[in-house]
């Protein structure tokens, strides 16, 4: 068992690392995409020269941040094969279709015409090259779409039958997985938490270039695209973080118990703005769960479900299975332990479905596959030992909620500031403290993809243990690995990866030292 | 190679000097091919062949083998 669960903390740490890795690069090729798509745009109106120079400035940082990362992703799938065979065979189909759609249609698209892009300055038309590049920017959004239909179907499983003849999820609805709310959620606020990190960026590296006072009309130029993609994203990313956490209270309402470690739920529930959690709270114990906090009333009810009044269930409540509307009427939902022992049932009831098919009677097996899909949402809790189990990571899963939240709200005043300066120069230019909105500038850049890191955490911490919500814990999902095997290939990916992050961060700053010091106001080609 | 004018060439011959032009005047893209050229053949022959196979290719032959390999792992092993 100790073995066991060393295999699943290797397993889910080698995977956390290599996604959290491949997400360094994604968030600021689809940043970067818009922008210096909206940089040509301007350049085919104007015909400026300046323009035309700002864009291919910032479409270098775009080709070598696009070539470090490319296929950084595909370890990702070499782990579901190895590291995660039995949730790959579970899944298979419908995990597979939106990644085949990924890899022929976005991916394709993305780089045939990133080659136009970059190599066709000289060889097509103005309107054909603005073209490939809007593509570029739309087939990486694709690309980011499908991958994030695949991870909210494993977040809220649906549009699909269990076979227990193949032991696989077979797709019954391709729109339903596609349009699920919860893909259509996540792609919106990933895809636009990403403008507002490409946003940053460029106000990053202007603020710097501005601190060494180098090409000063290149950055003006670069802020008021970077500045208003950055306003824009921070402002639809707010919106569709409400409308996602509306989701997540509906699907995953143990992942909102945990991000604002809530164990006992109330009507008209207060959010908590800050606070300690305390470390030894544990579910049913009758600790505080904070040492200190300032909440504010009414707010997770509203967050939750736009109503003020709405009950909202804690961690004890949902495991419990109670729930109450607004007249105080308790609602029967399914305890965990209900749940557990209906899931115990249903993998009885697999075995029984192993045995009709040896004996080849065709009656029972048919009977037996309508009673297991009828309460297949239980499954997964048959491989728990206790209620508790299915509780995530509560601090780590508040903390870093409420660092995201927070820096969000930052983003927004920064990024609302650097408009300012865009239309009000002169307050920048003028004032003593300049210099400290440019260092300030360039400090925000890393704590926007600490922001979006931490999102990715929050999302993925909170559906824990579920690798697929409800139907599969990840101590079932792995391999027959042994934990040793694992742990190689961990550090293997961690210098590996390590290794491309410093190449990446190397050579843009070399780029960006480099290009700043060369006139950024004609084009040299 | 692009000593024809361009409006001249056919379709495929155009598209063939868009990328041979291309690769001939990059400068820092040099590097990151080089990049790229290593990175694929750490991830595709080093990480993937020699850590990364398939599981269940290496334990069943046939389709119906990893079904019951599956249904074995999840209904009696754990």
């Amino acid at each position: 068992m100790e073995e066991l669960i060393n295999v699943v903390d290797w397993s889910r740490a080698q995977f956390a690392l290599t996604a959290i890795y491949h997400w360094l690069f994604v968030p600021l090729t689809l940043g970067l995409g818009v922008i210096i798509a909206i940089m040509e745009t301007i350049y085919y109106k104007t015909k400026s020269e300046k323009w035309l120079a700002t864009t291919k400035f910032w479409m270098t940082i775009f080709g070598v941040n696009f070539a470090i990362g490319v296929a950084t992703g595909i370890i990702l799938e070499f782990e579901f094969g190895t590291n995660w065979s039995n949730y790959s065979w579970f899944v298979g189909d419908i995990f597979g279709a939106p990644l085949a759609v990924e890899g022929i249609l976005a991916f394709f698209m993305e780089s045939t015409f990133i080659a136009v892009m970059f190599f066709g300055w000289n060889k097509v038309s103005p309107k054909f090259h603005l073209a490939a590049t809007w593509l570029t920017a739309i087939g990486a959004s694709l690309s980011a779409l499908w991958i994030l239909v695949a991870n909210a179907w494993m977040q809220y499983p649906t549009g699909c039958e269990f076979n227990p003849a193949t032991m696989r999820n077979e797709m019954t609805s391709f729109a339903a997985v596609a349009l699920s709310p919860m893909a259509i959620n996540k792609f919106f606020h990933t895809v636009l938490s990403a403008w507002t990190l490409g946003g940053v960026f460029v106000c990053g590296v202007c603020g710097w270039m501005m601190l060494k006072k180098r090409n000063l009309d290149h950055c003006w130029r670069s802020l008021k695209v970077g500045a208003w993609v950055g306003v824009i994203g921070i402002v639809l990313t707010m919106i569709t973080g409400d409308t996602s956490a509306v989701t997540v209270a509906k699907y995953q309402p143990m992942k909102l118990a945990a991000m604002e470690g809530l164990y006992k739920g109330n009507h008209e529930q207060s959010i908590v703005a800050f606070g300690i959690l305390n470390p030894s709270k544990q579910a049913f114990d009758d600790k505080d769960p904070f040492l200190f906090d300032i909440s504010i009333p009414y707010g997770l009810s509203f967050l939750a479900t736009h109503d003020f009044k709405a009950f909202v269930p804690g961690i004890e409540d949902i495991i419990n299975g109670k729930s109450y509307d607004n007249e105080g009427n308790e609602i029967n939902t399914v305890s965990y332990a209900e749940r557990m022992e209906r899931g115990k049932q249903l993998q009885e009831m697999l075995s029984q479905y192993s045995a009709a098919m040896n004996s080849g009677n065709t009656l029972l097996q048919d009977s037996l596959k309508n009673i297991i899909n009828a309460d297949f949402k239980h499954f997964g809790y048959a491989y728990l030992d206790k209620p508790e189990e299915a509780v995530p990571n509560v601090p780590l899963t508040f903390y870093t909620f409420h660092f995201m939240v927070t820096v969000g709200g930052f983003l927004l005043l920064f990024l609302l500031l650097a408009l300012l300066f865009v239309y009000k120069p002169n307050i920048l230019n003028k004032a003593k403290w300049a210099k400290w909105w440019h260092i300030l500038a360039i400090i925000t850049v890393p704590l926007t993809y600490l922001c979006s890191a931490s999102g990715w955490i929050v999302a993925e911490v909170g559906r824990q243990p579920w690798t697929i919500q409800d139907l599969m814990p990840n101590k079932v999902a792995i391999s027959d690995l042994s934990a040793g095997y694992v742990q190689t290939t961990f550090w293997i990916f961690a210098v590996v990866f390590t290794a491309l992050l410093i190449a990446d961060i190397g050579i843009i700053c070399k780029q960006i030292s480099k290009k700043s010091q060369t006139d950024l106001n004609t084009v040299k080609d | 190679m692009s000593s024809v004018p361009e409006n001249n060439q056919g379709f495929w011959s155009r598209v063939f000097h868009l990328y041979y032009d291309g690769f001939r005047s990059m400068t820092v893209g040099k590097t990151l091919w080089l990049i790229i050229g290593i990175k694929l053949f750490i991830f595709f022959v080093i990480i993937k062949m020699i850590f990364f196979p398939n599981f269940l290719n290496t334990k069943c032959d046939t389709e119906q083998e990893k079904s019951e390999y599956v249904r074995h792992q999840l209904t009696d092993e754990r």
